[in-house]
């Protein structure tokens, strides 16, 4: 009960000055983003944007170089490793390919959590686990191996076993990439329907527009590692700047050539 | 001018070259502080996991020692009674010539507990085991099953590498023992046949040239090399990018890395244990 009161204060993820480097190159530059309780919002962004780097730091994946990553309030990088294992029992994440393990049936992958975290009986946990394959509804599928399950059909059991420990934040990474327009937007009314029921908040992260417009509380705009802008769709959609139209329009960005830079980049670490 | 042209050539390219041998020295140490810490965690799992209600699942540690252990015997019982077979037929005719191939049945049983036999054990369980092992792991590292067993708060190497070095721990001696007694038998067969001597003369001779001592060296040897080829294999698959041939290096390198291992450390082993 105390977790309860606990997030229901404040917000549920808190980034500030977050700076991440691969090497030399920058990949996040000073992002600082919140996220509310109860709210979808929908990290938005082209490839090479920044925003799976920023996910991996959201799920805990990456220590922070510089600035902070709060989740309901306590910063990641100062848990010790049981209050991390506290803390992701309330984190359910459903990945890009679902990742699935491909060793288990899909029930024994949704029955996984509940198993590893909880001292319920077997009994209980099947019964657990069939009704979140049934709010996917996937009921009737849980011997089937993941091989066996279509792209739609892994997206909603990796959905399925996200959801089972009753989590209170939800992320997708990219949940329509690969997915035909029609499953797609099934999916989106289906991470609508899981808001409304189970009254987590939800983090996308995507870089198809139409989910983006169609499920968002509100977007976050990411690019080339810097916040563009956060707001709702209606401010997002009615903004005038520039590179906001560009990435709304899908123009692609004019290159300013600067000839000196340009030769610079071909003749470096050529003898 | 052209001379100091060549100089400096030279000069960068032997800077290139101490440039490299120190990148390789620096990830060798990188790699094999990683193996350590991989030890470590796995110990403190088996160790306290039962405590922090994170336990090592006994029905993981079964599967893994069917995987690695059982359905090894038949590749280890060929190599073995094959090998301890050569080495009767060269000892028998080496010593012919000084006319004491009577005492090959000696030389037989102490190269074969000593060395022999756990190095066979030890080198199928690399060949098998170190590559499904990388395989799998990589597998799951590449489509991110290892990311989601992280954000489910399950610790990878609690979940993956714990069980297989239980089951290596308990698998690597009864192999050893297995390739031992095998290997004997195998010498056996020929030396009765070549020296017309019984079986149970054979035997006799046999066991008359060990000494305990032997055995747990034999042993000892077999734990070692079980923890070996259990931390590069998990390291390797957990370290596998860049798709399905980055898998394919993953696995290759395990399997090299894990038989030069073995091999070298049986060296020291035999360097320090037979003074």
């Amino acid at each position: 009960m105390s977790a309860c009161v606990e997030s229901a204060v404040g917000p549920v993820i808190e980034v500030e000055d977050l700076v991440a480097c691969y090497g030399n190159q920058r990949i996040l530059d000073r992002v600082s983003l919140t996220v509310r309780q109860g709210e979808i919002m929908v990290i938005m962004g082209g490839s090479g944007s920044g925003k799976s780097t920023l996910l991996r730091y959201l799920l805990g994946l990456r220590r922070p170089d510089s600035g902070a990553v709060r989740i309901f309030g306590k910063d990641i990088a100062r848990l010790s490793s049981a209050e991390w294992r506290e803390l992701r029992k309330k984190m359910g994440v459903s990945f890009q390919g679902g990742a699935l393990f491909s060793s288990m049936t899909v029930g024994d992958n949704v029955c996984m959590p509940l198993r590893e975290h909880t001292r319920l009986d077997e009994k209980t946990i099947r019964i657990m686990s069939r009704m979140k394959l049934e709010v996917v509804n996937l009921a009737g599928f849980e011997h089937l191996m993941p091989a066996q399950l279509s792209g739609g059909m892994i997206k909603r059991a990796a959905l399925a076993r996200a959801i089972v420990m009753d989590p209170s934040v939800l992320f997708f990474d990219e949940p329509s990439a690969g997915l035909d327009p029609v499953v797609a937007a099934d999916l989106d009314r289906l991470i609508l329907r899981i808001r409304d029921a189970l009254r987590v908040s939800i983090v996308v992260v995507t870089h198809e527009l139409e989910s983006a417009f169609a499920i968002a509380d509100r977007i976050a705009l990411l690019d080339h590692g810097r916040i563009l802008m956060v707001g709702s769709v209606d401010e997002v959609q009615r903004s005038d700047n520039q590179r906001v139209r560009n990435l709304l329009t899908r123009t692609s960005e004019e290159q300013v050539v600067d000839v000196e830079e340009y030769l610079c980049r071909l003749t470096e670490g050529v003898e | 001018m052209a001379c100091t042209v060549a100089a400096n050539v030279h000069a960068t390219s032997l800077r290139r070259v101490t440039e490299a041998v120190g990148r390789r020295f620096v990830a060798g140490v990188e790699d094999f502080g990683y193996g350590a810490a991989l030890l470590v965690e796995s110990l403190v799992w088996i160790v306290l996991g039962r405590w922090l209600n994170q336990r090592v699942r006994l029905h993981a540690i079964v599967e893994e020692m069917m995987s690695i252990g059982v359905r090894a015997i038949p590749v280890v019982a060929v190599l073995a009674f094959a090998n301890g077979a050569m080495m009767a037929m060269q000892g028998i005719y080496t010593l012919r010539e000084f006319g004491a191939e009577s005492r090959v049945v000696a030389g037989i049983a102490m190269s074969v507990v000593r060395e022999f036999g756990v190095l066979i054990a030890g080198i199928v369980v690399a060949a098998r085991s170190g590559s499904a092992i990388a395989a799998r792991i990589g597998t799951m590292q590449i489509s991110q099953e290892i990311d989601a067993l992280r954000v489910m708060g399950i610790s990878p190497v609690r979940y993956l590498v714990a069980p297989i070095l239980v089951a290596m721990l308990i698998m690597m001696p009864l192999l050893t023992v297995l390739s031992n007694s095998l290997a004997i038998l195998g010498g056996g067969a020929f030396s009765v046949m070549e020296l017309h001597i019984s079986p149970d003369t054979y035997l006799e001779r046999a066991l008359a040239a060990l000494a305990i001592q032997d055995l747990v060296q034999s042993l000892v040897k077999s734990l070692v090399f079980g923890v070996l080829v259990t931390l590069v294999a998990t390291s390797n698959g957990f370290s596998a990018a860049g798709g399905a041939e980055g898998l394919g290096r993953a696995t290759t390198r395990s399997v090299v890395l894990s038989i030069s291992a073995i091999v070298v450390a049986d060296m020291i082993f035999t360097f320090f244990l037979s003074r």
